[in-house]
């Protein structure tokens, strides 16, 4: 009863905190704690909503084959000569937005209820805790949505919320900075997006997902298949820009600026997958075109060893975060690039989990050192906090991929489908990112948790508000990838495109991916812990100097878009600037000059005396009298202005 | 003895228009300008009542005309002195190259 009752009023879940931010706005600002309780608690309904929704869409089958979709009209435009477009807004309920549905409701719900401890006596409390709700409300709208322009809608919303949140401590320049950059990227790859969806609306005249996945099964009715690849690949950029992808990755790392809480809801969790949400959305666009999913594939596997081999060498806690996060939405394109969205939605539920708990981990760390980022000045901070490094140690196990962890299995599955599509250069690449994954975390973990304690540092484990989330999450971290092992694959029964796929057990390359994790893990044991002086590591680093410099100046991107900016943006800005100083503002005061000149002129007849201007009177009718004897009436009448 | 053609009417009615023209562009008197401005209207009328007798006789509309034209300009000559004297008030001047105030 209740659970139908979710079922088909899955829009109350985005109106809930959608109504949180109304009322924290309006009502409660004034008062922290009554806008804390808000938020939490509006969410905390949401998220049981969510989970009973959930809960009825994966106890019937049906669901699988046939979504359950419910739309209102939103808006119809006629115009005369054209066929009429409508838009719906609706709510699409299939194993995979059910599955977003619980995970974005019930990550938010505990990180929310973490913010309380984290944002604790900042002056803009309450004003957090409004963004956050309202970054809830899109982010869930976004997942429910059944109509590609109303997920632009609050994938737009989504970027808003990300650039507020970022841009949070707006004291801070890097902060304005860093909020602006994520702005500016993100709506450079919307516009291709945007592109992409009305050359959809135009072409098939539709953007309901259920009906275009069916006419886009026979597309050649409607267009060609060069069309249908410009298509794909609009689409793609915005998910690009949105997932960190490749070469638009750029704002993910500076997004750090902003609160921890937020870094962990939505630069690690929540709203970077969207854009691997939205390719899975729309795969049966991507099937058609296999150049496109070839380009899917190889800016997955391409972000992710790229990422894996910066985040090597960074130093802030936060930073190395933020580039394994690029690094594993890369794995999650690369499997959707191979046609596998269940491996893809497996890494991305897994990932949620352990990455939102490792964020969490660092922002206890942060609190607990006053905001002291880097990895180098922490160290032996498991004997003051238990919990968070024994929490991060379950993450950290986690992404490395050693089982019976969560990343362990989603990993695993994107290696398999990766190797049994017969791509095996990306399944190489998979591999040794895998490797460099496991190395670059722990040696995060060693450097922070283990080894000497610094005696500057007083760190003191955090307020239970902080701790409950991490705990939840590691049990997350822990066992959420127990529905989709090779041997009894659930997931796999559910979240799928085309047919569930049923291979045979991979033995070989679940040996491969453990041996590599904890071959990096080893690696990072040997160069961090083990030798306590890090004499080792330095070496390697000035042995590889040049190497190590480009990899910590994250290949010199960041500069390269710098001096694009520079010399081609600004170069044309400044020749548009002359432009418009010499010739446009040339001919407007050209026009104005001429203006006044003729007025200098005329105004000698403006002589004020009443005889002059009867006189100037009279010489004119005697001017037509003579004209008009001269060459009569028709003449005449031209120079009157055609009266006749 | 010659007859009095509808010539003679209009180089009559021309003569009257040119003086008062002649007065109206030359003279500084304001009242002056004003009588000039009443003889080039008597030479339209002169014209209207000309044509009118010699073009259609059985009609009268030349000289029902020149009635209207007539009560127009008492009109204006009224409106026109009621200036003249306001202006006099403020100016103590008829003279009207005292008059160009209105210019630019």
């Amino acid at each position: 009863m209740l659970v139908e009752f979710a079922l088909y009023h899955a829009w109350l879940v985005p109106l809930l905190p959608a109504l949180a931010f109304g009322v924290i706005v309006f009502l409660t600002r004034p008062w922290p704690k009554l806008s804390a309780i808000v938020a939490v608690g509006s969410m905390a309904v949401a998220c049981f909503f969510a989970t009973l929704a959930a809960y009825g869409v994966f106890t019937n089958h049906e669901f699988v084959e046939k979504p359950l979709v419910y739309a209102t009209r939103w808006f119809s435009l006629g115009l005369p000569g054209m066929p009429e477009v409508q838009i719906d807004v609706g709510v699409q309920l299939d194993p995979t937005s059910a599955m977003m549905l619980f995970m974005v409701s019930f990550i938010a719900t505990f990180i929310f209820l973490y913010s309380i401890g984290y944002m604790e006596g900042d002056p803009g409390f309450s004003v957090f805790f409004s963004y956050l709700s309202l970054f809830g409300a899109s982010m869930l709208l976004l997942v429910i949505s059944s109509n590609l322009l109303q997920m632009f809608v609050a994938w737009g919303l989504v970027g808003l919320c990300s650039y507020l949140l970022i841009g949070f401590y707006s004291h801070k320049i890097s902060a304005r900075e860093a909020a602006k950059k994520a702005f500016v990227t993100c709506r450079v790859a919307d516009f291709g997006l945007l592109l992409g969806l009305l050359a959809l609306q135009i072409v098939f005249g539709t953007l309901n997902l259920t009906e275009l996945s069916e006419k886009i099964a026979h597309f050649e009715e409607y267009t060609t298949f060069g069309m249908l690849t410009l298509i794909a690949v609009l689409v793609f950029i915005g998910p690009i820009g949105k997932s960190g992808q490749f070469p638009l990755h750029v704002w993910l790392p500076d997004a750090m600026e902003g609160p921890t809480p937020v870094s962990a809801l939505i630069h690690a969790a929540t709203m970077v997958v969207a854009g691997v949400y939205l390719v899975g959305r729309t795969l049966f666009l991507f099937h058609e075109v296999p150049s496109a999913m070839q380009l899917v594939a190889v800016t997955g596997g391409f972000t992710a060893l790229f990422a894996a081999t910066i985040a090597i060498t960074q130093r802030e806690i936060k930073r190395i975060l933020a580039y394994s996060t690029v690094s594993q939405l890369g794995y999650m394109m690369l499997a959707l690039g191979v046609g596998s969205l269940t491996a893809s939605m497996f890494h991305l539920w897994t990932h949620a989990f352990f990455k939102a708990l490792m964020f969490l981990g660092a922002g206890s760390v942060l609190h607990a050192l006053h905001h002291k980022a880097d990895v180098w000045e922490m160290g032996g901070l498991y004997k003051k906090m238990p919990i968070t490094t024994w929490t991060f140690v379950i993450g950290g196990l986690a992404i490395a991929g050693i089982p019976p962890f969560a990343g362990f299995w989603s990993k695993d599955e994107i290696l398999v489908a990766t190797l049994s599509e017969g791509h095996y250069v990306l399944f190489a690449v998979g591999a040794f990112t895998a490797f460099l994954t496991a190395f670059y975390m722990w040696r995060m973990i060693f450097l922070a948790f283990f080894g000497e304690e610094k005696p500057e540092n007083h760190p003191h484990e955090s307020p239970w508000t902080m701790t409950v989330p991490l705990v939840v999450l590691a049990v997350g971290a822990l066992g959420a990838g127990w529905v989709g092992t090779p041997w009894h694959n659930v997931w796999a029964e559910w979240i799928f495109f085309g047919h569930p796929h049923h291979g045979p057990v991979n033995y070989g390359a679940m040996l491969l991916s453990i041996v590599l994790a904890a071959a990096g893990i080893y690696l990072a044991y040997m160069l961090y812990l083990k030798d306590a002086k890090k004499k080792r590591a330095r070496r390697l680093a000035e042995w590889f100097g040049p190497v190590y410099r480009m990899l910590y100046n994250k290949y010199y991107i960041d500069e390269l878009y710098l001096w694009f900016n520079h010399a081609l943006v600004d170069g044309t800005a400044r020749l548009m600037y002359l432009f418009d100083i010499y010739v446009v503002d040339g001919i407007v005061n050209g026009i104005g000059g001429f203006a006044k000149l003729s007025g200098d002129g005329l105004r000698v007849f403006q002589s004020g005396r009443l005889q002059n201007y009867a006189l100037i009177f009279f010489l004119g009718v005697l001017a037509v009298a003579v004209l008009m004897a001269f060459t009569g009436p028709s003449a005449a009448s031209l120079v009157l202005g055609g009266v006749k | 003895m010659l007859a009095i053609s509808l010539t003679h009417y209009v180089v009559l009615s021309a003569l009257l228009f040119s003086i008062g023209l002649f007065g109206v562009l030359t003279k500084r008197n304001a009242v002056a300008v004003l009588i000039c401005i009443e003889l080039m209207l008597n030479a339209v009328n002169i014209n209207l009542v000309a044509f009118s007798k010699y073009v259609t006789p059985t009609d009268f509309i030349g000289q029902i005309f020149s009635i209207f034209v007539i009560t127009v300009a008492a009109a204006e000559v009224g409106v026109g002195l009621a200036i003249i004297i306001a202006i006099y008030r403020n100016r103590l001047s008829v003279n009207l190259d005292d008059f160009d105030w209105l210019k630019w």
